[in-house]
């Protein structure tokens, strides 16, 4: 995990040094490697013998549990926001 | 809309050639998405540096922005007792110790297999790869219903590797550093919350 956010703090210094070129094909390279990634997470899941064998079984509950978690924690977020924004329409 | 059909196409298609096993063995023994990712997190690295304004838009964030983990935890207790009630064979210790771990499947189907044993264990594995999923498929959707702050919360414990950039890509590089935060956070809490659930 730290070696992820060390490249990332690399991608950081790399750009600030060349900020008088502006890289704009980096927004491309960016949505590119996020499809590639969504695609390779979809191989190691679906390569995963215990998550696909188990899915019929356990998967209703597990998946039950994720949108509801995953939901509350949306609307929370929500709400969070609701309160910055209101904060700065009456500045 | 647009975009999560995009992402999840990709997905889906992944999905297949996992399934199917299309893929050549290299893909899995070296490991090949972890490298993906890097280079993802390099070029968004490259994209906040590059763009001058990027630094004076993390001062502009409002401070009670450091509250978030809070609301993701809230967030998520309130959803998954809410799905305990209709969970008859799940004790809701074992649902919140399952929601607990944020998405963080790795530590937390490990944890909640020693702990419970094996079927909670995968119940908390597959669980939190959705959870992981879900946040990936619909970022674009959360952020246009409910704010720039709600696919951070939904990643959970990811928010600073696996759904980093998408959350940038979506919520605007002045959310980099809240995603950061919010998933080192999380990542702190994981093993505490999973333990003292599984403890009651």
């Amino acid at each position: 995990m730290f070696i992820v956010l060390g490249f990332m703090v690399t991608g950081i210094f790399v750009g600030y040094l060349l900020r008088q070129h502006k890289i704009s094909f980096i927004h491309l390279l960016i949505i590119t490697l996020i499809w590639l990634l969504l695609f390779l997470l979809g191989v190691e899941i679906g390569a995963n013998k215990t998550v696909v064998q188990q899915f019929g079984v356990l998967g209703f509950d597990a998946f039950l549990l994720a949108s509801a978690g995953t939901f509350g924690s949306v609307i929370f977020a929500g709400l969070l926001w609701l309160t910055l924004r209101n904060k700065n329409i009456g500045k | 809309m647009k975009s999560s059909v995009i992402i999840l196409s990709f997905f889906a298609t992944g999905l297949l050639f996992g399934v199917f096993r299309w893929f050549p063995s290299i893909l899995m023994t070296y490991n090949i998405s972890f490298y993906v990712l890097c280079l993802l997190m390099f070029s968004v690295g490259i994209s906040i540096g590059n763009d001058p304004t990027s630094v004076r838009q993390f001062r502009n964030l409002p401070p009670r922005i450091i509250f978030l983990p809070l609301m993701t935890i809230a967030g998520t207790f309130l959803g998954v007792f809410a799905v305990s009630l209709f969970l008859k064979n799940r004790s809701l210790t074992d649902c919140m110790a399952i929601g607990s771990g944020f998405g963080y499947y790795s530590l937390s189907s490990i944890l909640i297999t020693q702990y419970k044993g094996i079927e909670l264990g995968t119940i908390a594995l597959l669980s939190n790869i959705i959870r992981e999923v879900i946040t990936l498929l619909f970022a674009p959707w959360m952020v246009k219903y409910f704010g720039k702050l709600a696919p951070i919360s939904a990643g959970g414990a990811t928010t600073m590797d696996t759904t980093f950039p998408i959350i940038v890509r979506y919520s605007g590089q002045q959310y980099a550093i809240v995603s950061i935060y919010h998933g080192f956070i999380m990542d702190l809490s994981v093993p505490f919350l999973v333990t003292f659930f599984c403890s009651l």
